[in-house]
């Protein structure tokens, strides 16, 4: 069962191929991001050339361990239909230690009302639809 | 004296807008409500709108030059400016780029201007209603995160995890926003006061924001008319100087999906300074403040960056006395701004800076002489200005 119901826009990869290893990942149950590989730098969101050191050599890496809440937000207004009858719901950004700490935007599982604490250790939940798996997030145990 | 500043060489001689409405209630086409707002504008001054040969805007307005100046028989249009990115952001931006045209002999008479229809054009708040999505949205659009409430909630709750600030403070701004619509006619809140006890009761939209911390969504249209600063003392009122505007971002600002790395600012960190060495003025003289309020948390972090107190002060400082005209700290917003007089995507602020140096305001700050715009926190670009009368050159 996936956290929020289905209806929301799905996510796509980008025609010209940008962030299609991200997906294809997700697909796997595995979460990658960028990794450039002229300086090893991770980069977030994705883009075709490394900020770090300018090398269009950019590729891709499993990300290495949990990740912790950086910031939050509880979602009560449903600003789409499929949303009416699915708040309220919680939002988290959650920030990757082990990857130069780039950040993810995802869904907390668990709970919705539950007090969330900035800092707390999570691990990516991979939420399979028809087309598409989303990175979902939940705390570790 | 580096000629590498606007400062005093530019002014704003008319000021105007259309009735502002609730979204949905404009009686008239968008387009309309620009010309109106654009003709009050030249009426105020007392220009001939057929003088008018640039005009300013931002955000994409949908309301092309070319069209305005054929509609209004403009003799030649001679600049034709689009701020590129940042929505509202991009206010103070028009107003510099359009005094730089005349500061460098683009052109002579620009309209800043702003139409905006959200009844007639679709809402803001609106999520999403694609099917599929493809790009950076794809990492936040499926996460039900779609609404600019929910794009800056995230970087309010940072802000209060970070420094300690409490809702309290975010509460004070809407506070104040309501308290100086009750004494204007035109805001679409007047005789509509709220309490913080209806502050607290508010639903949430997306914590940390209530009902309260988000901007309206309204239709309308608001104008300025620049001059020189020389045409300016030849007009109808006393000229409202340019003394210093900026624009831009911190480094990264614009990393995708919420990555860039200073994350709980308003992105005004290295743009305040600028705008104030070129105004050459500090923060202790800055009589009046028009901070663009998308969401309230914002507005705290705009007055951070804008030097007015630390972080460490902003429980204790962001309070209704304090914001509250005549006689406040702090004046914040003194027409109602985005939540309370009307969501001109700020422009309505840039008027009301000019009204509080001219002395018109309905919330007068006695003997205001500099006025701060600060425009579109946590987006980027951002952009700010400095207003001021002939005492403050």
């Amino acid at each position: 069962m996936s956290l929020l119901p289905e209806g929301l826009p799905a996510p796509a990869p980008q025609p010209d191929g940008l962030d299609r290893p991200y997906w294809d990942a997700a697909r796997r149950h595995r979460l990658m991001a960028q990794r450039c590989n002229a300086c090893g730098a991770w980069q977030w969101a994705p883009e075709w050339i490394c900020h770090a050191c300018r090398s269009f050599e950019i590729g891709w890496a499993e990300v290495p361990g949990n990740g912790r809440i950086f910031s939050w937000q509880r979602v009560w207004h449903p600003v789409h239909p499929a949303l009416v009858g699915a708040v309220p719901y919680v939002v988290v950004l959650v920030e990757l230690p082990g990857a130069d700490g780039i950040r993810m935007i995802g869904n907390l599982a668990g709970d919705p009302r539950a007090p969330v604490e900035i800092g707390a250790e999570v691990e990516p939940l991979f939420e399979d639809h028809a087309q598409h798996t989303l990175v979902q997030w939940r705390r570790t145990p | 004296m580096s000629t590498r500043t606007l400062r005093g060489r530019v002014a704003v001689a008319g000021v105007g807008e259309s009735e502002y409405t609730k979204r949905g209630e404009a009686k008239e086409p968008e387009f309309v409500l620009g010309l109106r707002a654009i003709l009050a504008g030249c009426a105020d001054a007392g220009i001939d709108p057929r003088e008018v040969d640039g005009f300013a805007s931002y955000s994409n307005d949908r309301n092309e030059p070319s069209r305005i100046a054929a509609a209004l028989d403009c003799r030649e249009l001679r600049f034709s400016n689009m701020q590129w990115g940042g929505g509202g952001g991009g206010g103070s931006a028009a107003v510099a780029n359009g005094a730089a045209a005349i500061a460098t002999g683009l052109a002579d008479v620009v309209v800043v201007y702003r139409a905006l229809a959200q009844g007639q054009f679709g809402r803001f708040g609106a999520g999403a209603r694609r099917e599929r999505v493809s790009g950076e949205p794809a990492f936040w659009l499926p996460y039900g995160l779609m609404s600019p409430a929910q794009m800056f909630a995230m970087r309010a709750m940072r802000l209060m995890h970070e420094h300690g600030i409490r809702q309290e403070a975010f509460r004070a701004v809407a506070l104040a926003s309501y308290r100086h619509a009750q004494s204007n006619p035109r805001a679409v809140m007047y005789g509509r006061p709220l309490s913080a006890e209806q502050y607290d009761a508010s639903r949430w939209i997306a914590e940390p924001f209530h009902l309260y911390d988000c901007c309206l969504e309204n239709d309308g249209a608001a104008a300025l008319v620049l001059v020189s600063a020389e045409r300016a003392r030849d007009l109808r009122h006393p000229p409202v100087y340019l003394l210093g505007a900026a624009q831009g971002s911190e480094r990264r600002a614009g990393a995708g999906s919420h990555n860039n790395p200073d994350y709980a600012t308003a992105s005004f960190k290295t743009v305040a300074p600028r705008m104030y060495e070129m105004a050459g003025v500090r923060p202790a003289d800055v009589d009046v403040v028009q901070s663009y309020e998308n969401f309230t948390g914002g507005v705290v972090m705009s007055l951070v960056e804008h030097g007015f107190f630390g972080y460490e002060e902003a429980n204790e400082f962001c309070t209704l006395d304090n914001f509250s005209a005549p006689a406040g700290k702090l004046p914040l917003n003194t027409s109602g701004g985005n939540l309370a007089e009307c969501y001109m995507h700020g422009l309505e602020l840039q008027l009301e800076a000019v009204r509080q140096i001219r002395g018109h305001s309905t919330a007068q700050v006695p003997g205001a002489r500099v006025a701060l715009v600060a425009s579109g926190p946590m987006v980027t670009p951002v952009s700010d200005m400095l207003v001021g009368s002939e005492a403050a050159l």
